[in-house]
């Protein structure tokens, strides 16, 4: 029984830091770059890759328990909820015409 | 339980009489502290959907407010902040590993790298102080068409930053009695849980700043 913790190499940790560093290199590099409105899902898909690589690997979600696995992914879950509704009720209200848009 | 007779000998001093093991202790704080990280995400959430949606209406002004951000220090105080979760993720390790001088080591690395984070933020809420771009009356911008949509940016700007400085604030004061009481020898790898709740607030806030650094810097 007792602990089975895992515990990574510290070349695993400095990788993953490597990882981030480069990742954040490119964004500004890209951003540099005039990509009109693919700009923005460039630089989320980049910051998204970086947020999962600090969860799974910093965090050691990859590690957790599956209960901690599922409370994490539900925060997620329900910011994306918040987003989807709030902004498919601005982008809809001047396409039928209501009152205050 | 399963450790039955030798867990009643050697009880744990840090273990509360209503969990059985040190491990399913562990467990209900990590759950806890996700449990808290969530109500945080949906805290930020608030002001990230108010971004979305501002960006969306005032798309023309806060592309161009956003070039009076300096990127090379953002991008320079990103590089920081990422610094300090990877010595914060060494602390959890060496504490794991019982190396009690390198988790100290760590977790005053962690601090330091905050503090210079802090200070160079400081450094960029003068020079907006000074170049007039701080919302209100004193509130001023090169492209009058494109004034008030700026100057949302700018109030988004410095909420975002500012609650994420806040966090940063907060959670350098709960790591100085962490570090002394690492120094003082709490922790061993049967006991670490503060390192490791400390720990995942830090990278909470780094997955912030990830964030906040292409949307208020890079767009």
């Amino acid at each position: 029984m007792s602990h089975q913790h895992h515990i990574p190499t510290k070349a695993s940790l400095f990788a993953v830091f490597g990882a981030l560093m480069v990742l954040t290199v490119l964004t500004v590099l890209v951003s540099r770059v005039n990509l009109g409105y693919l700009n923005l899902p460039v630089a989320l898909a980049v910051a998204v890759t970086k947020a999962l690589l600090v969860i799974l690997l910093f965090m050691e979600v990859k590690y957790s328990p599956k209960l901690v696995q599922v409370t994490a992914a539900a925060g997620f879950l329900f910011f994306g909820i918040m987003i989807l509704y709030t902004m498919t009720d601005y982008l809809s209200r001047n396409m039928i015409g209501v009152a205050g848009r | 339980m399963a450790n039955g007779s030798h867990a009643h000998a050697a009880h744990h001093p840090m273990l509360q009489h209503h969990f059985d093991t040190l491990e399913q202790q562990q467990n209900a704080s990590l759950l806890g502290m996700w449990m808290f990280l969530v109500t945080e995400v949906l805290f930020f959430g608030g002001l990230f959907m108010a971004y979305i949606l501002y960006r969306w209406l005032y798309n023309a002004s806060f592309h161009e407010a956003s070039h009076e951000l300096n990127v090379w220090l953002g991008l320079f105080n990103t590089a920081v902040l990422i610094g300090s979760s990877l010595t914060m993720a060494l602390a959890v390790r060496a504490s794991k590993t019982g190396e009690k001088s390198q988790l100290v080591l760590f977790l005053i690395l962690t601090l330091v790298l905050g503090g210079i984070f802090l200070g160079v933020k400081v450094v960029e809420y003068a020079e907006k102080f000074t170049h007039h771009l701080v919302p209100g009356e004193h509130f001023a911008f090169h492209d009058a068409a494109l004034k008030d949509g700026a100057q949302i940016y700018f109030s988004l700007y410095f909420a975002m930053t500012g609650l994420h400085a806040t966090h940063m604030i907060l959670g350098g004061l709960v790591l100085l009695p962490i570090i002394v009481m690492a120094q003082r020898g709490w922790f061993s790898p049967e006991w670490y849980t503060p390192i490791e709740l400390f720990g995942l607030y830090w990278h909470f806030v780094d997955i912030v700043w990830i964030f906040l650094f292409p949307l208020l810097y890079l767009m």
